[in-house]
């Protein structure tokens, strides 16, 4: 089976839905010719032509807003915002059009458009190339939100979203597009060439969306995570020898709760792991649903480790970006209280 | 068999390998477009719009009813910038193949466009530019220490290493806070426009975008506003052709930027951005007008990205390598360096003496800069500096915070 980073599985599945589906079309800033700034979707605009892989202009409410009008008119858009911090200027297409045309006229009308965008830090981004906004469209009915942390789930993953006759965002964790990372940016980066989940099948596979994956299974603790986050919880609990229970929520609405409720009824205890601020962040939401469920289960209070409420540092960003020591440390503190 | 029709999708003229041949762009003569009077009504020079307001001529001569006349010595002084600015972008360049910066941004072909502008203007107009305006800090005798500093986010970068290089920030010299998301700061100098206006100064508001950028919403907020509300602002398209890879035929369908602002009633010139003279006399005529009450002025100043978008770029995948020497308005260094030799102000040796003298104070600058720090080892603004000004005063949870990081 081939190795692939995860660019290389964004492309392997966009190339085989677009073969499969002639009513598929991917577009957005610098996609078709160039073949996008992170080369997700190299090659495709040669292979099948520019009415079906094209550039647009830097106008991401412009985009969204096509995509919006192709999809009532029977395609299957897949956008590109070119990094997830750019967003929001096409935030009233996706919140109030979007997300809410099946539901405003009575499933007369619905556009199944999968907006795919990189997110997340560690790349020294700043504030501006770094977000992880997912907690604005968690927060919308009738939007899905996604994010895979691995090329195997990504792979199935985007060809389940962009069959998906609802609205998907699809966030990549752009440090994770090379190679998995777990926190520890002194390491020499690895790549995804030796990692069981960068074996993906070149065919046609699909992955529900609104199942999660436990990464790696334990006894003490769950820790719910997703994104670049589920690498460095990994990490953090080999390193620390605490037996917790990994789980990679892959999709965040619809979210996998059977799992995390059957997992923290075994454990007793929880930390919820994500990158994005804390306030209102999902991290909120999990907690919630775990408390509603579980109360009785619980051993200990529920512990949230996340990027800080600030805007994501240039210089500083190894003091925001949630280390292996922060969930080392609450890890710790849930198994011991 | 007949092409099967689909939808039109437009594409860049010359791709890699072909040879770009810019005969198509008729360009007008130096000379050509004419002065209107400073309070003239928009709708009289709507032909400035399509046209090309150019004061140098192919012979490096200054022509026409556009030229400037301006003293040996403000042309000098605008040579000096260009050069410094290009040593600069170089030196930053070598230093982020060092691995000294995390990122930078060069102006290579465009050095004219704030350096120039800038100089028309008064020091308390108000600057909203993009990325690619450094120039308008050397105008202001901004310390190149203090740039440098921010450049490799040490701890005497101003803005607390809380940007990406390039993003400068500099109240002194009024020059606002840059954005990475293109094209925010359009309106904003409108905004600001509007409340000298309301507070009856007479200072005026600029601000620049790409013809990338012209494509976004925040384009159409600015000009109408502008528009309604008469702001004494400048507002410049910056039409290099490039953003990142999308050829400015992909960003923008109809005929020249400038044609835009006639829709909203507003002055609306198209001028050879490789030109001092030209970019300093419309500059200068558009802020002339926004003092005496005329208004906004929206211009389109015309000129091609020499360089790539960035260090993230590589622009050998999707245009000719060497497409910038075919430009056919040429360098806007070279230009004005040649008129002030037909001027017999200025020589060859000179401008050697210059650029040794500018690239010795630049490696000066930087080794004072380093003194402060880089990126790479520190020291950088201090922990604390992470958690402030995310409001005026941390509240509760945010000092919370700081406490579980333990400082």
């Amino acid at each position: 089976m081939p190795q692939m980073n995860i660019i290389q599985s964004v492309n392997s599945a966009l190339d085989i839905i677009l073969e499969k589906d002639s009513e598929v079309c991917i577009f957005g800033q610098d996609v078709g010719y160039f073949g996008g700034v992170f080369r997700c979707t190299d090659g495709l605009q040669a292979k099948y032509g520019k009415h079906r892989v094209f550039d647009t202009p830097l106008s991401e409410g412009g985009i969204l807003s096509t995509a919006i009008g192709m999809g009532i008119n029977g395609l299957r858009p897949v956008a590109e915002i070119q990094f997830s911090d750019y967003i929001f200027p096409a935030f009233d297409q996706i919140t109030n059009e979007l997300a809410k045309l099946r539901y405003r006229s009575g499933g007369e009308y619905w556009a199944p458009v999968t907006v795919r965008t990189p997110c997340g830090g560690g790349i020294r981004g700043g504030h501006y190339h770094s977000q992880s906004p997912e907690a604005y469209f968690t927060h919308t009915p009738g939007l899905k939100v996604v994010m895979p942390s691995n090329p195997y789930d990504t792979k199935g993953l985007l060809i389940t979203s962009i069959e998906d006759d609802d609205p998907v965002i699809f966030f990549e964790p752009k440090r994770l597009y090379n190679g998995p990372f777990d926190g520890d940016h002194k390491k020499a980066a690895l790549k995804w060439d030796t990692h069981p989940k960068g074996e993906v099948p070149e065919d046609y596979y699909s992955i529900p969306l609104g199942q999660a994956s436990i990464e790696r299974a334990g006894s003490k603790v769950t820790v719910l995570t997703y994104g670049t986050m589920v690498h460095v919880a990994r990490e953090a609990a080999e390193s620390s020898g605490i037996d917790a229970e990994i789980i990679d929520l892959r999709s965040l609405v619809p979210l996998d709760i059977d799992t995390i409720q059957a997992s923290v009824e075994k454990t007793g205890r929880c930390v919820i792991v994500h990158e994005a601020p804390r306030t209102s962040g999902f991290g909120g939401e999990l907690s919630a649903q775990v408390q509603e469920l579980c109360f009785y289960h619980l051993e200990a209070p529920i512990v949230r480790v996340t990027g800080w409420d600030t805007p994501f540092p240039h210089s500083l960003e190894w003091h925001y970006f949630p280390s292996q020591e922060r969930v080392i440390e609450a890890m710790k503190k849930v198994v011991e209280d | 068999m007949s092409k099967k029709k689909t939808l039109y999708v437009p594409d860049a003229p010359f791709r890699p390998g072909e040879k770009p041949d810019f005969k198509n762009l008729n360009l007008p003569k130096a000379g050509e477009a004419e002065k209107p009077d400073i309070m003239v009504n928009p709708t009289e020079i709507r032909d400035l719009a399509f046209s090309l307001v150019r004061v140098l001529d192919d012979k490096h001569k200054a022509t026409g009813s556009w030229n400037p006349k301006l003293k040996p010595s403000v042309l000098k002084e605008g040579l000096r910038h260009m050069t410094l600015l290009r040593i600069f972008d170089n030196r930053m360049l070598t230093m982020h193949r060092q691995g000294k910066l995390s990122f930078y941004m060069k102006s290579l072909g465009e050095e004219a466009v704030a350096i120039s502008q800038g100089m028309a203007l008064r020091p308390d107009d108000i600057l909203f530019p993009s990325y690619r305006q450094p120039g308008l800090q050397f105008v202001r005798g901004r310390d190149l220490v203090d740039m440098i500093c921010h450049c490799i986010t040490n701890v005497k970068d101003n803005v607390k290493g809380r940007q990406m290089p390039v993003h400068y920030s500099w109240k002194e010299g009024n020059l606002v806070s840059i954005s990475s998301p293109v094209g925010t700061q359009f309106p904003q100098a409108v905004g600001c426009a509007m409340a000298s206006a309301y507070k009856g100064e007479d200072n005026v508001s600029i601000s620049w975008i790409g013809d990338g950028t012209a494509a976004e919403g925040d384009f159409h907020h600015a000009i109408n506003f502008a528009s309604v509300y008469q702001a004494p602002v400048i507002l410049n398209v910056v039409n290099n052709q490039w953003a990142i890879s999308t050829h400015k035929n992909i960003s923008s369908g109809g005929s020249t930027f400038a044609a835009r602002g006639i829709a909203y009633d507003i002055p609306s010139i198209r001028v050879d951005g490789n030109d001092f003279l030209a970019l300093y006399s419309v500059t200068s005529w558009a802020a002339e007008r926004a003092r005496k009450g005329g208004g906004p002025t929206f211009i389109e100043v015309f000129t091609y990205r020499g360089e790539a978008h960035s260090t993230s770029d590589d622009p050998t995948r999707y245009r000719p390598k060497d497409e910038w020497k075919s430009w056919p308005l040429g360098d806007p260094i070279e230009r004005l360096k040649e008129h002030l030799i037909g001027m017999g102000e200025w020589s060859k040796t000179d401008q050697t003496k210059l650029e040794k003298e500018l690239d010795a104070l630049v490696i000066k600058s930087y080794k004072e800069a380093e003194k402060f720090g880089t990126l790479a080892e520190g020291p950088w603004a201090s922990e604390e500096t992470l958690f402030e000004d995310v409001y005026k005063k941390p509240p509760r949870h945010l000092r919370k915070q700081r406490q579980e990081l333990g400082i």
